[in-house]
């Protein structure tokens, strides 16, 4: 019997040998990789593997467009982010109140989230192109003038100062339903005796939401903000297809600099420390994500 | 009471207007000819439907591809690629299940790491490693990328569906005889087809989705998949915009209707890769 026991875990562990080496050669050995990438002098097409210490990290720092692009992923993220689980909260609330056809407005508020950021970024493109003086408005801006809301009119991805807002309106567009799928079912698990308790205290509707919902809905607001967030800092395809850099780099983000900086300007020591760079942004948000449910697992 | 019940379906119903605008915009636009196609009249329904500018985004017109050997690529990529992931995930699914060592706990919380990594910071060695393995610039790259990257997700939806078999069903199964790959086959197999969809459903999204690694690793146009051949077609200059609008149709359609028809799957998958157990 113990033979067998034995045997059975060296089998186990030769089954998950393979994938487990190929996925940690492939994260953690890539990213020692690319570390060691922006440590070096290779910033030219054949590879220049020269330690030269801080060197591309210094001169990033220096770099006024990579500073603009730290300051767009902030305001896309926080847009983005926060405009997505406002509208997906209200979307749920709205939807779990008995709606008839309700599977039809959870489909439809839910599709564009199985769509690529690169149709996304086309269809949002000529949506929000704003036309010109001479050629008269096209798009959201043709439709607000048919509807007599023409001072809401704005040059969108044209405009350096809205630039990244434009971005993070398709973002919401396409992630928001997301988050109202998350809420919806939190709010299914929700005992209507809770809340038929707090309504025999008096609670008002909106005081039943504040102290009764949404403290027990903590963990799902909790992993939105991961999930959105994760997404939101890697935040690439969307602007490629998008808007590209838009003017004054408005719409840029580090994601698109990076591969920029690398495939196009083949400066792969820079690309690579903008790279370990994001990488470290991601990693204060997901690395005490992952601990904090390593600890859960581990008491149960 | 009734007004406000009337109020609350009319908020709904604006809200599904806002999430339809794009798709009216694309089904308006793609129907329309070449002719028909007037910024001013650009929320107009067409006047007479066109296959016209379907035929341009598939076939190619004046001086462009089209986009029918890119949707040949990207399923000659996205299909092997998600049943080699889907069935990866389950065999390490089911090890991590049922592993108790000590320590197994933080290797798996290592190996989830990596599917919220920005893959930014793999693609300079990715790039160097499929050159040398001669790989670069071909599908089965592209394959070996993304079955290696899904290894986090499907190893953890299939671990949490393993854990929710029935401790008697495999106990059962051991007094019959049945070893390690008996137990898989006989039991978890059959038992995991629910959770096969899942995971199907969900590599094949995302990977038909994919712009990164393919616009990294398949800079040919003859490999190219999708999403990287409507990105160039659409920032294209001189490619109409009723063309763009079907080239981004064709490229929805796929997860689209996987969507429509395997709803309920797709949001399983959704939930179960976000949330954590």
């Amino acid at each position: 019997m113990r033979f067998y026991r034995r045997r059975e875990q060296v089998l186990s562990v030769l089954l998950v040998l393979p994938s487990v080496l190929a996925l940690f050669a492939f994260v953690y050995g890539f990213i020692g990789w690319t570390g060691y990438v922006s440590l070096s002098n290779w910033n030219r097409l054949v590879p220049d593997y020269t330690f030269v210490g801080w060197t591309n990290y210094q001169r990033l720092l220096q770099n006024p467009r990579f500073l603009i692009t730290l300051r767009n992923l902030g305001v896309f993220t926080g847009l983005f982010v926060g405009g997505s689980v406002v509208l997906g909260f209200l979307l749920a609330v709205l939807l779990d109140r008995r709606v008839r056809a309700e599977g039809f407005f959870r489909t439809v508020y839910l599709y564009p989230l199985a769509l690529s950021f690169i149709v996304t970024g086309v269809v949002w493109r000529w949506l929000l192109n704003p036309g010109s003086p001479q050629m008269g408005s096209t798009g959201i801006n043709r439709l607000l003038e048919l509807m007599g809301l023409g001072f809401l009119k704005s040059g969108w991805y044209t405009d350096p100062r809205v630039g990244i807002i434009a971005v993070a309106v398709a973002a919401i567009w396409q992630m928001s339903g997301y988050v109202m799928a998350m809420y919806l079912a939190g709010l299914r698990g929700i005992p209507e005796e809770l809340r038929e308790a707090a309504r025999v205290d008096g609670a008002s509707e909106l005081q039943i939401y504040r102290y009764v919902v949404l403290p027990l809905l903590r963990p799902i607001t909790f992993g939105a903000l991961i999930v959105l967030g994760h997404i939101s800092l890697k935040i690439y395809d969307l602007v490629v297809a998008m808007t590209g850099t838009g003017p004054g780099f408005s719409c840029d983000v580090p994601a698109y600099f990076m591969w920029e900086t690398t495939f196009r300007a083949n400066r792969f020591g820079q690309g690579a420390g903008i790279a370990v760079i994001l990488l470290l942004i991601v990693s204060l948000l997901i690395v005490p994500y992952l601990r904090l449910s390593l600890r859960r697992e581990v008491e149960v | 009471m009734r007004a406000g019940r009337l109020l609350l379906y009319l908020v709904l119903l604006a809200f599904a207007v806002y999430y339809l605008l794009p798709v009216y915009v694309l089904l308006v636009t793609s129907f329309k000819s070449f002719a028909e196609v007037n910024l001013y009249r650009m929320w107009s329904p067409p006047r007479s439907l066109s296959l016209e500018s379907f035929r341009r985004a598939l076939f190619g017109g004046m001086g462009y591809h089209g986009l029918a050997p890119n949707l040949k690529n990207s399923f000659l990529m996205v299909l092997p690629a998600t049943l080699l992931s889907a069935f990866l995930g389950s065999l390490n699914g089911y090890v991590f299940a049922r592993w108790r060592f000590r320590g197994a706990n933080t290797l798996f919380t290592l190996a989830l790491f990596g599917m919220f990594i920005p893959y930014q910071s793999v693609l300079i060695p990715l790039v160097q490693t499929m050159r040398a393995l001669g790989l670069y610039g071909t599908i089965p790259g592209l394959i070996l990328t993304h079955v290696i990257y899904g290894i986090p997700i499907t190893t953890l939806i299939f671990r949490n569906y393993y854990a929710t078999v029935p401790k008697e069903l495999v106990e059962a199964a051991r007094i019959d005889g049945a070893g390690l790959l008996g137990v898989y086959r006989r039991i978890m197999l059959p038992l995991s087809l629910p959770g096969f969809a899942v995971v199907l459903i969900w590599q094949f999204t995302s990977i038909w989705n994919d712009f990164l690694f393919a616009v990294t690793l398949a800079q040919n146009p003859a490999v190219q998949p999708i999403t990287v051949a409507l990105n160039n077609l659409a920032g294209s200059y001189i490619v109409e915009w009723n063309v763009q609008m079907a080239g981004a149709l064709l490229a929805a359609l796929p997860t689209l209707l996987v969507y429509i028809f395997l709803g309920r799957y797709f949001m399983r998958g959704l939930l179960a890769g976000s949330l954590k157990g």
